[in-house]
């Protein structure tokens, strides 16, 4: 497991570093230069616009500037961002604990919507159980999200007055400091009485949103799944010794069946923090998506490159684990030479 | 201490005083589209980072709510010398700063040191805080400010005397702008010596109607009433929740999330128009978009060539397909809500027969020509590839074929402000409500006969120079008025430029919110409003 460990972790070096180079050509090669952009009709004079883009080493020649940046990635400085003048790893890590809580509970849902909903279409296959499942798990899959949060923020928030339209906190009644970042312990910290269900309750919307298509994605995997397991010969020799339907599928066959699942989660970390971007700006949320949506238009380069990548670091440690907790459960792997 | 972990603490210490009170605070939430960059206004340019900073603080002289008639403000009167070139502010006293904001107990009021240190530090390299926070005062420099200012000085601890190198009446104008806002010399001083100069520009302090409690990025911005000079704002906390997203705005505000908001989707105005909890505010824009043909580029040097092309463009449909109902059809080069405005000017009819017959009579047949647009929504113009392409198809029908052109943002500007175009789109948005802000700018010319960098059409005329030229050096209203009126007669005599539109600018109230009003610079202002319970 340790070789295992340390083959992987050296197999992150290359990633990091075309990431590194991918990610600094990528932003250059969108259009706009950041200081000019950013001006109204005036513009900026010629000279000016030379000691701004002298003062942020965009003077220099491009290979220059890929050292230098690289170098401060090295060194673990992201750069300063253009906008704010804030460190970079500084916006991040303020932003971040707002993501990984939505993150999680838009897996969360995903999970435990999805494994028992894919297992039950797989035990009741053919049913108009199964095909409805299964359309609706498509239809999930192929929503935009951006559509899917603007038309539950007007059913459910609008019409209905169920949830809160955005934010993570009724802003008139409960104040409080993010001391961790994220809402549900800041607000437990804060002693202000309802003001965890408050967070909750804003939690519900955009994790739902979030995590519709992870859901559909893992309905059918384990759907899939389950449906290979259950022809298994030791699914088969389970129920002819007269074990309950219940252990059968339950144990036998689902333990086994959520091992490809299992790794499609960890796959769908990096979609769930693509769509993030969009459920963020939806509702509102002050995670790195947003952010990173604003620093496009801001053309400012160090926080797109400071975030993409630490974003992918974030990324790259979740598959990593997933590949770890893969050889934990499936002791095939575990005992490979 | 890092500013975030700094902000984390004032925070705190604020919002256990504010949660104690908060069952009976009366709030008002607006809902902003984006985050502030830093919270002074000495160094933005981005109308979000103004808004975000714009209760704070007050300048000496200040634009009436919902108009720009400049009213006395920290500047309780003011004097200009007869030259022009001496303005004499007798400063308000007994004006307080914020107090306890970041751990800063101001020992004095405000006086004329604040009112110096706050231009010197835009306009002196030397200033210890010159520097601080990028140094980059666009606002400042981009309304000449610095050719203009000679020297300001204080004769005594309630004046300042500020000299100009030439008599400029827009001054005023100027000075009512939020980059002329007052900050607390003692405040930066405070930082600067306890090591922390760059947290000035984001824990503000100043004497406006609320003081900054606390801003969580990219998420809230906290504010609470300050009983200053001003007098106490009719909300207790007024709160800015950034919400990007237009449509998620308006469910907002329809929920009462929030209780203003900004920059509704066109496509939501009708549906606000009825919905019996909202009030739509509109207001024309201070604002005009255009179709500049280069006078420097024949045949649109000739003036009856121009005309022509006028004549050729249908507007009411532009109106109606591209501004969808939010705008007004543009006579004059300055905006109607703008004094001076000339009510005489005859607009061009849209005649297609008679444009084609100039054409020929000024000799243009088969006329290829491109036609600008700009890649981004602009205030004064909502999407410049389909008027683009509607002007496109009106050219066609007298004979013009137009190649349609465009380029990145700011390679567009530059582009255009280098005369590369034969016509284009671009337009302006008034920075201080003075005409010289838009005729001067957009149409004039230095010295030598050249066209000012933003002079797009390329054209000069000698007389229309002459007449704003005067206007900017005399402060006598009507004399003012008579010249910028003489000045767009001649430029609708010589259509250096199709006026096409001044865009509308709507915003969105709850029905419990009154004392709210629009601003016609496109800021957003709360210190007289009030919200009913």
């Amino acid at each position: 497991m340790l070789r295992f460990l340390i083959k992987r972790l050296a197999l992150t070096v290359p990633t990091f570093l075309a990431l590194m180079f991918v990610t600094f050509m990528m932003i250059r090669l969108v259009p706009g230069d950041p200081i000019e952009v950013r001006r109204g009709e005036r513009g900026i004079s010629p000279e000016r616009l030379e000691q701004l883009r002298h003062e942020m080493g965009l003077d220099q020649p491009i290979w220059q500037q890929f050292l230098d940046y690289a170098n401060g990635l090295i060194h673990g400085d992201f750069g300063v961002s253009i906008v704010s003048k804030t460190p970079i790893l500084q916006e991040f890590l303020t932003l971040f604990p707002a993501t990984i809580e939505l993150t999680f509970f838009a897996m969360l849902i995903a999970t435990a919507i999805g494994v028992p909903a894919g297992m039950m279409a797989a035990v009741k296959r053919g049913s108009v159980y199964d095909q409805t499942l299964m359309g609706v798990a498509l239809t999930g899959y192929s929503m935009p999200i951006f559509w899917w949060g603007l038309i539950l923020i007007l059913v459910m928030s609008n019409t209905l007055h169920l949830t809160p339209v955005s934010g993570r906190v009724d802003l008139i009644k409960y104040f409080y400091p993010p001391v961790t970042g994220f809402a549900l312990i800041d607000s437990l910290l804060s002693g202000q009485k309802g003001a965890f269900l408050d967070a909750l309750h804003h939690l519900i919307l955009p994790s739902i949103v979030l995590g519709t298509v992870p859901m559909a994605v893992i309905a059918r995997m384990t759907r899939s799944s389950m449906l290979e397991v259950l022809e298994e010969d030791y699914v088969r020799t389970a129920r002819a010794k007269g074990l309950s339907a219940r252990r059968v599928i339950g144990l036998h066959a689902l333990r086994n069946a959520l091992i490809p699942v299992i790794t499609s989660i960890g796959l769908q970390v990096g979609t769930l923090l693509a769509g993030a971007v969009l459920t963020e700006t939806i509702f509102s949320w002050p995670g790195v998506g947003k952010w990173l949506i604003e620093s496009i238009s801001r053309r400012d380069y160090p926080a797109l490159q400071g975030g993409i990548m630490l974003i992918a670091a974030c990324v790259i440690l979740v598959n990593l684990l997933v590949d770890l907790m893969y050889g934990l459960i499936n002791p095939r792997i575990r005992h490979a030479k | 201490m890092k500013t975030a972990s700094l902000i984390r603490i004032v925070a705190l210490a604020s919002s256990m005083l504010v949660a104690a009170t908060v069952a009976n605070a009366k709030s008002l939430v607006y809902c902003s589209e984006g985050s502030p960059e830093n919270f002074s206004p000495s160094i933005n340019t981005t109308g979000t980072s103004l808004d975000a900073a714009r209760p704070v603080y007050n300048k000496l002289v200040q634009f009436e709510p919902g108009g720009t008639s400049v009213n006395p403000a920290l500047a309780e009167s003011y004097e200009v010398s007869e030259d022009g070139k001496t303005l004499t502010f007798h400063l308000r006293k007994g004006v307080k700063f914020h107090s306890g904001v970041n751990g800063f107990t101001p020992t004095r009021d405000f006086n004329a040191d604040d009112v110096i240190w706050s231009f010197e530090r835009m306009w002196k390299a030397e200033h210890p805080y010159a520097k601080v926070s990028g140094g980059s005062y666009d606002y400042f420099n981009d309304m000449g400010m610095p050719d203009l200012l000679e020297a300001i000085t204080k004769t005594d601890d309630n004046t300042v005397v500020m000299k100009l190198t030439a008599p400029n009446a827009p001054i005023l104008a100027n000075l009512a702008m939020d980059f002329a806002t007052i900050h607390s010399a003692e405040y930066a001083k405070f930082l600067m010596d306890k090591g922390t100069p760059e947290q000035f520009d984001q824990i503000p302090v100043g004497t406006g109607s609320f003081s900054f409690v606390d801003y969580q990025k990219d998420a809230v911005i906290r504010f609470k009433a300050f009983d200053g000079w001003a007098g106490k704002p009719k909300v207790d906390d007024l709160i800015f929740a950034i919400t990007p997203d237009a449509t998620a705005r308006y469910a907002k505000l329809k929920a009462n999330e929030c209780q203003i908001m900004i920059a509704p989707n066109p496509a939501d105005l009708a549906a606000m128009g009825q919905d019996p909890d909202i009030n739509l505010m509109s207001q024309a824009g201070l604002n005009i978009g255009y179709l500049a043909m280069n006078a420097q580029k024949p045949p649109f040097d000739k003036p009856e060539v121009r005309k022509a092309i006028a004549m050729a463009i249908d507007r009411d449909a532009i109106l109606k397909e591209v501004y969808q109902g939010a705008g007004q059809k543009a006579k004059n080069p300055i905006p109607p809500t703008m004094w001076s405005y000339d009510e005489s000017t005859v607009d061009h009819e849209y005649n297609p027969d008679k444009a084609k017959e100039a054409l020929k009579a000024a000799g243009v047949e088969n006329l290829a020509t491109d036609l600008w647009w700009m890649p981004v929504q602009r205030p004064y113009n909502p999407n410049a590839q389909r008027m683009a392409e509607m002007m496109q198809a009106d050219l066609a029908k007298v004979g013009i074929t137009a190649t349609l052109v465009s380029y990145e943002w700011g390679e567009y500007r530059k582009r255009m402000q280098a005369g590369e175009h034969q016509m284009g789109l671009l337009g302006w948005t008034g920075d201080n409500g003075d005409p010289d802000n838009f005729l001067a700018v957009l149409l004039g010319c230095n010295k030598e006969g050249v066209p000012n960098a933003n002079n797009i059409p390329k054209w000069c005329d000698a007389k229309f120079q002459e007449d704003i030229t005067k206007a900017v050096q005399i402060t006598d209203i009507t004399e003012r008025t008579k010249l910028y009126q003489d000045a767009q007669k001649i430029v609708a005599a010589q259509v250096p430029w199709l006026n096409i539109a001044h865009s509308t600018v709507f915003e969105p109230t709850r029905k419990s919110v009154s004392g709210y009003k629009i601003s016609p610079f496109g800021a957003h202002e709360f210190q007289d409003v009030d919200v009913a319970e």
